[in-house]
């Protein structure tokens, strides 16, 4: 373990330009540790707050505790002097200066695609991004994301579904599994497939502003960054817009016009981003996949005529039963034992209370 | 002269047998009342002594004590009034202490003379009548309350001059006439109707399987669908009570002083709507001496809880009981009371915050504010809840389909034969309706065929179902087979109510 890179990237409330600056005067972290109280309070560019916090932090680390205390959650520190550190986010104007890690880093030979996009999704976004990440995953392509509800999740599980590697990057300390409702995937990548990672010290809080700076993080750790729903305004812009700082390729899932969830979308392909119609076509386009893909083929399924007249009715988008209902003339208690039995069949599924819409 | 009449006490929802005891004898002029009493009570004096004068009775400076047995029971209320006052005439000479055996005698006094109505007469009579006495004299205001109870002759009284005439065998008082409620009155619907309503046929369908087998009901959907039109329609197309039905709420409303200004019972089943702001002890029933809570209120009808998820989540977790078990037991350090809560639970409530979720281009919630709009309902509660159906909102086309669609009272017709079977079906068992069996019952009465077994199978692992809600669906499958007087559950049966099943919270969120 560096313990002086280790110190410096663990004080608390000091965040990556904060450690710069203090690089900057001091130019090794061994000096900034080493540095005496009387010469950091001198310091012009901290605030009376930041001193006291540093200084505190000077008087009570304590290596062997921080040492168990890592041990005791799996977390194993990289600083950006070692070799394990990913070269792609070397490269990086702002990279961190350290990592947190609990499971593995992406090695520099890996291939790495992140898949991001909304928390709040469709079933549509969501469905396509699992299928996105499992057929990276089938094709050795690790997937990167943030671990967040929607899409996010979405992506990690697709890919260690197909037996892939994905790492989830966090925007609180790496020992903190946040959102919970992921905590299976967590799980998961913390125990190898993969890792999770931070440039927060263990224990640190999810603050809101820490997700836009992990952001860079998720593109730098990638070659390329696939959006696959977002909103106008969405984090996954953000990203977006660091990745193309970056140098990384963009590519967007296009959505139908007035989608408020493909907007974000639709506007960053308006923008010069690679489009997404088939994703086989993206898997060559891109080199990670020499050959097309056959599709699967459908299996016919005969339907009764209640159930033809309303699978006809419900399609890629998401319909309230009533909005089913108000197009077939048949009774309520046929309407929705059709519904069920479709659902058994696969052709559809229900995505909220009584809200339905195709399988693939 | 020591002189006793019977009068009844209230406590919770039960009566007891109360006697009053008077002794009118010679020492220093006073006026004593004994019995454990609350301040109601031992204010009756002055109303008694007034009373007697104003009645034109005068009393000789006496020493008089009266005693409330059983001397260990709390007595509350303003019915003792008129027996003391009897004990007290009769004390005097004024009545013979004959004309006072084998009656019950309730009512408050006004200090002229009158006899004021009392809440609780319906419990007060129906007690007389078990403990085998042969006469009630009740206020004239309550009279109506008399009506019901047979093997008891009931005499309504307007003021105390009359009833010590009619003691002393020289005048008469009115006679109660018997009949049984409900029975050749006519139901008289409210202005609200189910065919004013266009499109959601899917919820009004809902409905009328939840009334069918009373089961509980809940509305999700974003603002202005129509939950609440809907809810508020529902008394519309709930069946007429039975007699029996009649007298066990009425009894309730009685004790509340609730019953309808007329007098009479209480005919139409109850339908409450209590705000979302209402306190835990105001739903279940509460207070040092309890009263009646709104679950209560609603026994034999509906409980509508708009907005759900604005209750406090203490409030909808005091729910939980008295929908398990019917009935709400509250203790307090001078007793425990239980009070009945039969009743079928409607609610409406919003998926998110905002209103519109799971429609992405109108809701403005982030993932995390949905999540913890819908954790405010517990699953427990959910689990209670045997059909949940979404109420979107309606297009413009249904708002101008000018078909007419179903009215309440047809609705009402098919749900009172669905409830008949179910009568016939559970006689002699401790069954009301669907929504009551267990699991032996479930077995006895909601047996599946080879068929619907397999549907059943395949549902619980593809549709991931939980062991409750297989139970749930069960009871909805066996209600809508009823509704089609069918004696075997059928598969559309099945998957009809498949589609009503419980949202869980995965399942909400589309995961």
């Amino acid at each position: 373990m560096e313990w002086n890179w280790y110190w410096l990237c663990s004080i608390p409330g000091f965040y990556r330009w904060n450690i710069r600056n203090l690089l900057q005067f001091f130019e090794t972290p061994d000096a900034v540790r080493h540095a005496s109280e009387g010469e950091l309070s001198g310091l012009p560019f901290l605030k009376e707050e930041q001193k006291k916090q540093i200084i505190c932090h000077k008087r009570s680390f304590s290596e062997e505790e921080e040492y168990h205390k890592c041990r005791q959650r799996g977390i194993h520190f990289i600083s950006c002097e070692q070799e394990e550190y990913p070269s792609r986010l070397l490269q990086i104007t702002d990279y961190p200066y350290g990592l947190f890690v609990k499971g593995n880093l992406p090695g520099d030979q890996e291939r790495c695609v992140a898949v991001i996009g909304a928390r709040m999704c469709s079933n549509y976004g969501r469905s396509m991004a699992r299928e996105m990440a499992g057929l990276l995953a089938q094709n050795g392509v690790s997937v990167v994301s943030g671990l967040a509800c929607g899409i996010d999740g979405a992506a990690h599980a697709g890919c260690l579904e197909q037996g892939g590697r994905s790492y989830g990057i966090l925007g609180s300390g790496a020992d903190i599994c946040y959102p919970r409702e992921n905590f299976r995937l967590y799980e998961e990548m913390s125990a190898g497939r993969g890792g999770i990672i931070s440039e927060y010290p263990p224990g640190a809080k999810a603050l809101p502003f820490h997700f836009p700076m992990r952001n860079r993080i998720i593109s730098g750790l990638s070659e390329i960054v696939v959006i696959a729903e977002a909103k106008k305004k969405s984090g996954s812009l953000i990203t977006a817009d660091l990745a193309l700082e970056q140098g990384r390729e963009i590519f967007a899932f296009p959505g139908r016009v007035g989608d408020a969830l493909s907007e974000g979308c639709n506007r960053l392909i308006g923008q010069g981003a690679g489009i997404i119609s088939d994703i086989s076509d993206f898997l060559t386009e891109t080199g990670i996949l020499d050959k097309k893909v056959k599709k699967k083929k459908n299996c016919n399924i005969v339907l009764a005529t209640a159930e033809n007249m309303v699978y006809s009715c419900v399609d890629s988008q998401t319909r309230s039963l009533q909005n089913i209902l108000e197009q077939v003339d048949l009774p309520v208690n046929q309407v929705l034992s059709a519904l069920v039995s479709l659902q058994m069949k696969g052709l559809i599924s229900e995505t909220a209370k009584n809200y339905y819409t195709r399988n693939g | 002269m020591f002189n006793t009449v019977l009068s009844a006490s209230i406590q919770g929802v039960d009566c007891k047998i109360v006697r009053v005891e008077s002794d009118v004898g010679d020492g220093l002029p006073g006026f004593n009342m004994v019995g454990y009493l609350s301040a109601q009570v031992k204010e009756a004096q002055e109303r008694v002594r007034t009373a007697l004068k104003n009645s034109g009775f005068y009393l000789e400076p006496k020493r008089i004590s009266v005693n409330l047995a059983p001397a260990d029971l709390r007595k509350s209320g303003s019915g003792f009034d008129l027996p003391i006052a009897l004990t007290i005439a009769a004390g005097y000479g004024i009545i013979t202490d004959k004309s006072l055996e084998g009656v019950l005698v309730a009512g408050e006094l006004s200090l002229n003379g009158k006899v004021n109505g009392i809440p609780g007469v319906l419990s007060i009579v129906a007690e007389a009548a078990r403990n085998g006495c042969q006469k009630c004299i009740i206020p004239l205001e309550n009279a109506a309350e008399g009506e019901a109870i047979p093997d008891v002759e009931v005499m309504a009284a307007s003021s105390l001059r009359e009833v010590i005439e009619y003691l002393q065998g020289k005048g008469m008082l009115q006679k109660v006439e018997k009949r049984i409620p409900g029975i050749g009155e006519e139901w008289e619907c409210s202005g609200e109707d189910f065919s004013e309503i266009q499109g959601q046929r899917a919820v009004k369908r809902a409905a009328e399987v939840a009334v069918s087998g009373f089961h509980n009901l809940l509305l999700v959907g974003p603002p202005g669908a129509g939950k609440s039109m809907i809810a508020k329609r529902i008394p519309g197309i709930l069946p007429r009570m039975t007699p029996e039905e009649i007298l066990e709420t009425s009894k309730l409303y009685s004790i509340a002083g609730m019953l309808p200004e007329n007098g009479s019972l209480l005919l139409k089943r109850p339908f409450r709507s209590p705000h979302h702001t209402v306190t835990a002890s105001a739903l279940t029933g509460g207070g040092s001496i309890p009263r009646l809570g709104e679950v209560s209120l609603a026994h034999n009808g509906v409980l509508f809880l708009d907005e759900l998820g604005e209750f406090s989540r203490e409030v909808l977790e005091v729910l939980r009981q008295p929908l398990e078990d019917k009935e709400v037991c509250i203790s307090r350090s001078g007793g425990t009371y239980t009070f009945p809560a039969n009743l079928m639970l409607v609610a409406a409530m919003n998926p998110c915050p905002c209103g519109y979720y799971p429609d992405m281009k109108k809701c403005t919630c982030t993932y995390g504010s949905v999540q913890k709009y819908l954790s405010r309902i517990s699953s427990p509660l959910l689990d209670r809840i045997d059909i949940t159906v979404e109420a979107s909102a309606v297009t413009y086309g249904a708002l101008q389909d000018l078909e007419k669609s179903e009215s309440s009272a047809t609705i009402r017709s098919r749900v009172e034969r669905a409830r008949e079977i179910q009568r016939e079906r559970y006689l002699g068992t401790g069954y009301r309706f669907n929504s009551d069996l267990d699991g032996e019952g479930m077995q006895k009465y909601c047996s599946l065929k080879k068929e619907e077994n397999e549907l059943m199978k395949e549902a619980f692992e593809k549709l991931d179902l939980s062991a409750r809600s297989y139970y749930r669906i069960l009871k909805v499958a066996r209600t809508i087979a009823d509704m089609e007087e069918k004696d075997q559950i059928g598969t559309d049966n099945l998957q009809e109510a498949i589609c009503y099943r419980t949202i869980h919270k995965k399942f909400w969120m589309g995961r």
